[in-house]
């Protein structure tokens, strides 16, 4: 019954060391170090300007930091193209939704699944052989994250006519359809009202536990950031202050001096 | 095809039968992952034997009760139908009532097993398994978030259904020892006064007044019916369940609640129940809709819908209808009635009924001049549902029907009583309200006030207990003039005063869905229910919906005295969750006149506002309160000379 993925806390997935970013002569983030640990929910907060974005960008590979190494299980990552990240099992959500806006819910999912297709024109016209195979098995994939997710009454509704918060949930789908081992989601609860956080934070969690998915998360809602991750890393100007449980980064002076202004 | 239900007399040997004579035809279908994925009748019957071994081994023996909680899943009817084989009572539960009342339940009917939906139904369970001693197992359907549950009492039904174990006895003679007046199905009553009661159906109950229904409709392995009422009701049991085995049809549960609209599309259902709350439902949502359509678009449509209301009916009921007319209505149902029939999921409907609280005419009439073939019938758990029902060709929107067959009725003191092969074996525990409901010839109290019309229709008015005396001794009906108010769609919800009182107020709630259009195309800001319901527009709104309801009632000499004089727009919808509803949607009048006590002395008190806070839980069960200063408004009432002059 109990066949849960098992899960080792304390193997590192992703660690970063030491590393500086600018733009020109602005600093986004100087001697951060981080260690991402196999199954967490890691959420990175801050105040606006923080950082935060850009850390989320260093993690996904989208920016290299001038100086200091990021490390992938083990091995030293380099400068890598968008689609290797995607094949390393990098996946993400953006902070203002980038969906395709005139494809439907199922549509857009199926997207994310398109580094996992093999590809074979004639088949896939005539619907035969690899491409019928192809298309029956990720179609498959597709309905098991439209039924987690619960979307199933708007699977063929183009996603401009989708309400906010479903919109947020359809580019959730998207992620998970390339059945990443790390999430990195960039504001998920942006904008949304009290209820539809609250289904948003069950589906991150169940994501975590079910699928054992590796999660790092930008939010803004201390509540929630609170309530559902494991440990919260705490940027201010670039700077990493914090860096714990959330009841230890609570408590910590410099995290409430940056949040209140002290100082 | 007439089959032989003396031989085939409980429901595990009709199924034995049916996995034979129906081989490879789909008995339930589900829609999974997109896709409508079906069992046949053998499949069925496999898995049934596969589950019951499971369960049997769980320690289910005969007569041990099986709790099942959830929305209509194929899974849940599985059980049920596995429970039946061992000679265990299912006992079936509203999916969303709160823990507690759950908990009485499985205490009352001293439940063994409890087969669940979800994680949801999983939880609610747990919470109160401290206070369920007898409870063994809880088995649930959708394993989704109950990877992490490590209680030991908790499993998955795929679990039983694929590493089953030999057990000791043989399953082929566990059904041929049901017999006919074992009990099938336990049913709860929602209960619009007290605890909820158990009501005991036989097999020879069910099957007996199933057959003679599925005779009168001619149901046939074809139709296609969807199940989306709540298993608990007696409704489900007979109308999905029972004529499915009886005819062999197939039955459809939809992917969710939200899909229904969708799936009702695809499966085409022939076979359609359905309360009057979602046929008005239907009808607002489509007017609403109308109300954005272009001009030409509309002038059509109230044309058509025109040519349906006066010749539709008549063509339904086989009468005789010119010429130009049938041309005309042909048109119509080209252009618009056939279009809006496929919309709803109606465009196969052979069968359609609606029961269970009264329905405006208008809206009963405009169903039926679209061709769909709506009728009412009227029953209660306790009869196996049928106590009458109307007839192709005998339809009076005002009646209930004629006595369906097998089924005398009979009026004393003005309430309804009944007997019939469906009258039910007795309460479960509960000699006493048995007692009162039987009497010794086997008549069945139904509590509802009623009469015969000229042509043998029976009429329901009211319930028996809730009809009083205004001062002036005259009537006083609260449901009959709550339901004239609730048939103009703009009204939710009414619950009407005026027992032992001079004259006869009324608490309304609005329908959000059509008030809020109403709202946008007039221009009128609001930021919620509250805000909307403490409107003095709204107020207008509803007080010329009440000053129509006045004048209808002034026509009539019994009942001028029941015109309504003040009334007030409510701050909350009323809610099964604080309990003001019962499970099935009905008014709890006694505790809504307790709970809202100063509103109802407020009008009598001559008072023009009274201010309110109440208590409110939400859906999580988390308890909050809101508050309002809420307006009362005087309504003018006419006199029978005003009607002369």
């Amino acid at each position: 019954m109990n066949d849960q993925k098992f899960v080792d806390r304390s193997e590192v997935m992703m660690n970063i060391k030491d590393i500086n970013l600018s733009f020109g002569g602005l600093k986004a983030l100087s001697g951060v170090s981080l260690k991402i640990n196999k199954g967490e929910v890691l959420a990175i907060i801050g105040p606006n300007g923080a950082g935060k974005s850009s850390m989320l960008n260093v993690i996904s590979g989208i920016y290299v930091p001038q100086e200091g190494e990021v490390e992938w299980k083990g091995k030293l990552r380099k400068k890598i193209a968008p689609h290797d990240i995607a094949r390393m099992g990098i996946a993400r959500t953006f902070q203002n939704i980038a969906l395709f806006k005139g494809m439907s819910a199922l549509e857009n999912i199926l997207t994310g699944r398109n580094i996992l297709m093999k590809r074979n024109i004639i088949m896939e016209m005539l619907y035969m052989g690899l491409g019928r195979s192809q298309e029956e098995k990720h179609r498959k994939k597709a309905e098991e994250i439209i039924d987690f997710l619960e979307i199933q009454s708007i699977r063929k509704m183009p996603v401009s006519r989708l309400p906010y918060g479903l919109q947020k949930r359809v580019e959730l789908g998207r992620a998970l359809a390339l059945e990443p081992e790390l999430l990195l989601l960039d504001e998920p609860m942006a904008g949304m009202n009290v209820e539809e956080k609250e289904d948003m934070c069950r589906f991150i969690l169940d994501v975590n536990e079910q699928f054992g998915t590796t999660i790092v998360l930008i939010e803004h809602d201390m509540g929630v950031v609170m309530d559902i991750s494991d440990r919260v890393v705490v940027l201010d100007y670039g700077i990493k202050i914090a860096d714990g449980t959330p009841d230890e980064v609570r408590s910590e002076q410099k995290v409430i001096d940056a949040y209140l202004g002290a100082g | 095809m007439t089959r032989d239900f003396v031989a085939l007399d409980t429901f595990p040997k009709i199924l034995r039968d049916n996995a034979a004579i129906f081989k490879g035809r789909p008995s339930i279908r589900e829609k999974e992952y997109g896709i409508w994925q079906i069992t046949t009748w053998n499949n069925f019957f496999d898995k049934a034997l596969l589950l019951a071994e499971g369960f049997y081994n769980s320690g289910l023996r005969r007569g041990d009760k099986i709790a099942i909680i959830g929305d209509n899943r194929p899974n849940l009817y599985l059980a049920i139908a596995s429970a039946q084989i061992l000679g265990a009572i299912p006992v079936p539960c509203y999916q969303d009532s709160v823990a507690d009342e759950i908990q009485y339940i499985l205490e009352h009917a001293e439940a063994k097993l409890a087969v669940v939906e979800n994680q949801e139904q999983v939880d609610k369970l747990l919470e109160i398994k401290e206070k369920l001693p007898l409870l063994k197992n809880i088995f649930y359907s959708d394993p989704r978030g109950l990877e992490k549950y490590n209680e030991k009492i908790v499993f998955s039904l795929e679990t039983i259904l694929k590493n089953s174990k030999e057990i000791d006895v043989d399953l082929d003679q566990e059904i041929n020892k049901t017999s006919k007046d074992d009990i099938s199905i336990m049913l709860y009553t929602s209960g619009t006064t007290g605890r909820p009661k158990g009501v005991l159906l036989s097999y020879n109950n069910i099957i007996s007044v199933t057959s003679v229904a599925c005779e009168i409709e001619k149901t046939n392995p074809d139709d296609e019916v969807v199940a989306y009422l709540p298993m608990a009701w007696v409704g489900d049991n007979i109308f999905c369940v029972a004529q499915s085995y009886i005819s062999g049809f197939c039955i459809n549960c939809p992917e969710s609640r939200d899909t229904l609209t969708l799936d009702m599309r695809e499966i085409g259902p022939t076979y359609y129940f359905a309360p009057p709350r979602v046929w008005e439902g239907m009808l607002t949502q489509l007017m609403v809709r109308m109300q954005d359509a272009s001009k030409v678009k509309l002038w059509v449509f109230n044309f058509f819908m025109k040519t349906a209301k006066k010749w539709g009916n008549l063509i339904l009921d086989k009468e005789k209808v010119p010429f130009a007319a049938r041309m005309l209505y042909g048109l119509g149902y080209f252009l618009i009635y056939g279009p809006l029939k496929n919309n709803l999921g109606l465009t196969r409907v052979r069968m359609a009924y609606t029961a269970g609280e009264a329905m405006g005419p208008d809206t009963f009439l405009f169903y039926r001049s679209l061709g769909i073939n709506l009728k009412v019938l009227y029953g209660q758990t306790e009869a196996t549902v049928f106590v009458s029902l109307h007839r192709d060709g005998d339809v009076d929107p005002n009646t209930v029907g004629p006595a369906f067959p097998g089924v005398d009725i009979k009026i004393t003191d003005g309430e309804v009583f009944y007997k019939g092969p469906g009258v039910f074996k007795g309460y479960y525990k509960n000699e006493e309200a048995t007692k009162e409901t039987i009497d010794k010839e086997g008549w069945v109290k139904t509590g509802d006030a009623g009469v015969i019309d000229s042509n043998g229709h029976l009429k329901i008015i009211d319930r028996a207990k809730d009809v009083g005396k205004l001062n002036s001794g005259n009537m006083f009906a609260p449901k009959y003039i709550e339901n004239k108010l609730k048939f103009c769609g703009i009204i939710k919800e009414a619950v009407a005063f005026g027992d032992n009182k001079d004259f006869v107020t009324c608490f309304i709630n609005i329908d959000l869905e059509a008030v809020a259009s109403w709202a946008e195309r007039n221009n009128v800001a609001y930021s919620g229910y509250i805000d909307l319901a403490g409107q003095s527009t709204v107020y207008n709104l509803i007080a010329s919906e009440i000053d129509k309801v006045n004048r209808d009632l002034s026509q009539d000499t019994e009942l001028n005295d029941s015109q309504i004089k003040r009334f007030l727009i409510l701050h909350k919808e009323l809610d099964a969750d604080d309990g003001e509803l019962t499970r099935t949607n009905k008014v709890r009048r006694g505790l809504i006149s307790e709970r809202y006590g100063m509103l109802v002395d407020a009008f009598y008190n001559k008072e023009n506002h009274c201010f309110i806070e109440t208590e409110v839980t939400f859906e999580d069960g988390r308890k909050g309160s809101i508050s309002a200063d809420l307006k009362i408004q005087d309504m003018n009432v006419y006199d029978l000379k005003d009607q002369v002059a």
